[in-house]
């Protein structure tokens, strides 16, 4: 079976002004719903408390926030979780006290409403978001340096600030799409957003090293042209990937349940945004920063001329002549 | 039909994988097994935090009080003992008393002492704090550990402090103890304290004595039959006591439990013998409680709940089963789907693909790594990268194979052309994963360390192992259709 099987390239260059325009309106966007908006940072963030309690019935929510009222725990949101029975409540206080145990003085409060199940109790307190955010913010920066010196080495600063370029994309619009859809950030949606920085590197590596195989295997001198004949070439294989990673991350949004329902939906989004950047928008970095075949051509030529060179070298010396 | 030496890398590594990941998957009693995380599985984790600036603090008032006790023992005359900001500050008056005092400063040790004629200035050393802050949370770990071995969970006693203190109360500034603030009473070496019946003490700083000096504590009852603390005081301890009621007769000594005043009577006569008792209107729990906490050692500085996580058991069953149907299908769906779009070629991606899931499974277990559900999806994650290294180097022969090359050709230059492209992409991949190891706490910790392992069991199956079956078969490699999926055109 086959899904590409035009022999001619795709002109994916010719409408790369149409596609910046698009990611360029979604990167706005995305922009002005994470400063207006903002994201809806979760426990794991911000502190406080979240208590999951499971009912026998349909958890009687009204009830429960009047019980709550009347206590210090007046104030807390009290919501459904994926179904009927469960709910979740969120609590903005945290207690750095280990004497008291917030999941057993909620089992008293909600004594009269029901026979229920307390399900998990997560306590977290303030000082620790700041800590994450700063280690976060400190490992992602770190990431990008790494990626910049490793794709610099092997290809060139060109390619390795267009893959930076197309992973800033990838991520606003899906940070975005979190903001849009209100879905709660905690550490669990941090790994889904790495793992798309994976990804998304993943996909677009793929795309330039076949720009790069390019350039030394053909004569090719149009960087236009050039672009799109390896994203054609690589076209399949990109589709079939996303593919396949489509259907297992759907698979695990439909039936993972509701705990991992956030994190699903960020790699969905990522793998989506991912897929569309290194298709359509990473070679037009590329076009835009002026990447020069000529020149990497020369270097590369070059390079291979000193490793010639000192292969002859090395054989001359095992054969004793030098 | 020919052995070579990549398959037999490939067969290896299938055994090292069933053999390893057999205990994992089949729940066997025996053997290393991969840890379910709390999310999985249930129970409790914690987060806490010494407060070590305390142990700090403490730790100078500590050599506040020995200086207290032998200046006053040599009856060296001088203007004063005081203790601000983490500093002593003591004027000897006697110039011969000097040597004396730099004497007992030197036994002490750790200490940075500067001197201008009788002025003494002292504080802790960087190094001391350092040693202190770290002996804080290794002392923290040991209590914690003893109480938890001793009396298990339930007990609150756990997490108690413990901390007993003698302190004299101010006598001059007491009765101002409504008035004045905080900062005012440190001027005169003193603090504000508050009691258990939530009246205020001033009480001198300077501790007399600290709960290092107590060897015993029990329940016992007092002549209403309420309930008190006994305790009983090392003989230095007991000397330094005794010392302190035999010069102070008259004046109050107040009783400091993790710094609540629990009772402040007035000093009649000497008390010898290096014991004493806390009364305090406890209820006959609560003495127990804090009889424990304080024979188990005091804990060096208090402790904060910075995190706690439960999960109930039916929590974790639950989100168990969800995933693994989840996981399940999606895989599946991958190998049926590789296996018609790519015919035989599918086949031995699925066999990589497959070998690929064990390896992982069995080098976790030998690691004893804790799954949790990020790390389930770092599993996801790690098995899409797998299956993206056949896609490429499938796609590569097929581009190969399109183009007119012979089989054999064509599958030994795609392994070549695949494999520069695999190797750039897994090896940004992985170093993002080491740093988000080296950043990353609990879960993150867990998705690098999945990701990791499986990047690097990927390129092994993909790379080599495939390969291997490659070769092993070329001779009966011909149909391209059943073999690649592709229509041959020759």
């Amino acid at each position: 079976m086959e899904i590409f099987k035009r022999k001619t390239d795709y002109n994916f260059m010719g409408y790369r002004k149409k596609f910046l325009i698009i990611s360029i309106i979604l990167m706005i966007s995305s922009f002005v719903l994470l400063f207006s908006k903002g994201l809806n940072f979760g426990i794991d963030f911000t502190g406080g408390t979240i208590v999951q309690v499971k009912y026998e019935e349909k958890a009687p929510i009204e009830d429960i926030r009047k019980e709550l009222e009347k206590t210090d725990y007046q104030g807390s949101e009290v919501v459904e979780f994926g179904s009927k029975e469960e709910i979740v409540i969120k609590i903005k206080k945290s207690t750095t006290n280990i004497e008291r145990d917030i999941g057993d003085e909620v089992r008293e409060i909600l004594k009269s409403t029901g026979k229920y199940e307390i399900r998990r109790v997560d306590i977290v307190g303030a000082k620790v978001g700041g800590e994450l955010r700063e280690k976060g913010i400190m490992a992602l920066i770190l990431s990008l340096v790494v990626i910049l010196i490793y794709v610099s080495i092997r290809f060139e600063w060109r390619f390795a600030v267009a893959s930076i370029f197309a992973l800033i994309h990838d991520i606003t619009i899906t940070l975005g799409f979190l903001s849009l859809f209100n879905i709660e950030v905690n550490l669990d949606i941090l790994a889904a957003l790495l793992t798309i920085l994976g990804y998304s590197l993943n996909d677009t590596i793929i795309v330039f090293d076949r720009i790069r195989e390019s350039i030394q295997r053909t004569k090719e001198k149009v960087l236009y042209s050039l672009i799109n004949n390896s994203v054609s070439k690589t076209l399949s294989r990109t589709t079939l990937t996303s593919l396949t990673t489509f259907f297992v991350v759907l698979t695990l949004f439909l039936f993972g349940g509701e705990i991992i329902n956030g994190f699903a939906f960020t790699l969905l989004v990522g793998v989506i945004v991912g897929t569309y950047s290194s298709i359509f928008v990473a070679g037009t970095f590329l076009l835009q920063l002026k990447f020069s075949i000529e020149n990497f051509r020369n270097k590369e030529a070059e390079k291979e001329k000193k490793r010639k060179e000192k292969e002859n070298l090395r054989k001359m010396y095992e054969m004793g002549r030098v | 039909m020919k052995i070579n030496y990549k398959i037999t890398i490939l067969f290896l590594a299938i055994v090292f994988g069933l053999w390893y990941s057999i205990p994992s998957l089949l729940q066997t009693e025996n053997g290393k097994k991969i840890n379910l995380g709390l999310d999985l599985r249930g129970g409790m984790h914690m987060l806490l935090r010494t407060n070590v600036e305390e142990a700090v603090e403490n730790k100078i008032k500590s050599v506040a009080s020995a200086l207290k006790y032998y200046i006053e023992k040599e009856e060296i005359i001088t203007g004063g003992i005081s203790l601000t900001n983490g500093r002593i500050d003591i004027e000897v008056l006697d110039k011969s008393d000097i040597l004396k005092v730099e004497k007992m400063l030197n036994e002490i040790g750790g200490l940075e002492i500067k001197r201008v004629k009788g002025l003494f200035d002292i504080k802790l050393t960087e190094e001391t704090k350092k040693e202190t802050r770290e002996w804080a949370v290794k002392g923290a770990v040991e209590t914690i550990r003893n109480r938890l071995d001793q009396f298990g969970l339930a007990e609150p006693t756990v997490m108690k402090r413990g901390d007993l203190k003698m302190m004299a109360v101010d006598e001059n500034l007491n009765n101002q103890a409504y008035s004045i603030s905080e900062r005012e009473a440190q001027n005169y070496g003193s603090t504000i304290k508050d009691s258990k019946e939530g009246r205020k003490y001033i009480l001198k700083d300077i501790p007399i004595l600290d709960g290092k000096e107590i060897v015993d504590a029990r329940v016992a009852f007092d002549e209403s039959n309420q309930p008190i603390i006994s305790f009983t005081l090392s003989s230095l301890g007991g000397k330094i006591f005794g010392d302190f009621t035999e010069n102070n007769i008259g004046k109050r000594l107040a009783i400091v439990l993790d710094d609540i005043v629990y009772s402040a009577p007035v000093i009649r006569s000497r008390i010898g013998g290096g014991s004493g008792q806390i009364s305090g209107g406890f209820t006959i729990e609560e003495a127990g409680t804090v009889a424990i906490a304080l024979k188990s050692g005091a804990l060096p500085a208090s402790v904060d709940m910075v995190e706690k996580r439960s999960v109930g058991p039916s929590l974790g069953a639950d989100s168990i089963k969800a995933s693994i149907i989840a996981l399940v299908s999606g895989f599946v769906l991958v190998i049926i789907f590789m296996i018609i779009y790519y015919g035989i070629a599918g086949v031995i991606s699925n066999i990589a693909i497959i070998a690929n899931i064990i390896l992982i499974i069995a080098i976790m277990s030998l690691f004893g790594a804790t799954l949790t559900l990020p790390g389930m999806a770092g599993i996801v994650l790690t098995v899409g990268m797998a299956v993206d290294a056949n896609v490429i180097i499938t796609e590569r022969i097929r581009e190969l194979l399109k183009e007119g090359k012979r089989m054999g050709e064509a599958i030994k230059e795609g392994y070549s052309n695949a494999i520069r492209a695999i190797l750039d992409a897994n090896i940004t991949t992985l170093l993002v994963a080491i740093i988000l190891y080296a950043y990353g706490t609990g879960p993150i910790k867990g998705f690098a360390v999945t990701i990791s392992i499986g990047i690097l069991v990927s390129m092994l199956t993909a790379i080599i192992g495939t390969q291997g079956i490659y070769e092993m078969l070329l001779k009966k490699i011909k149909n391209q259709k059943i073999w690649f999926g592709i229509k041959g055109d020759k």
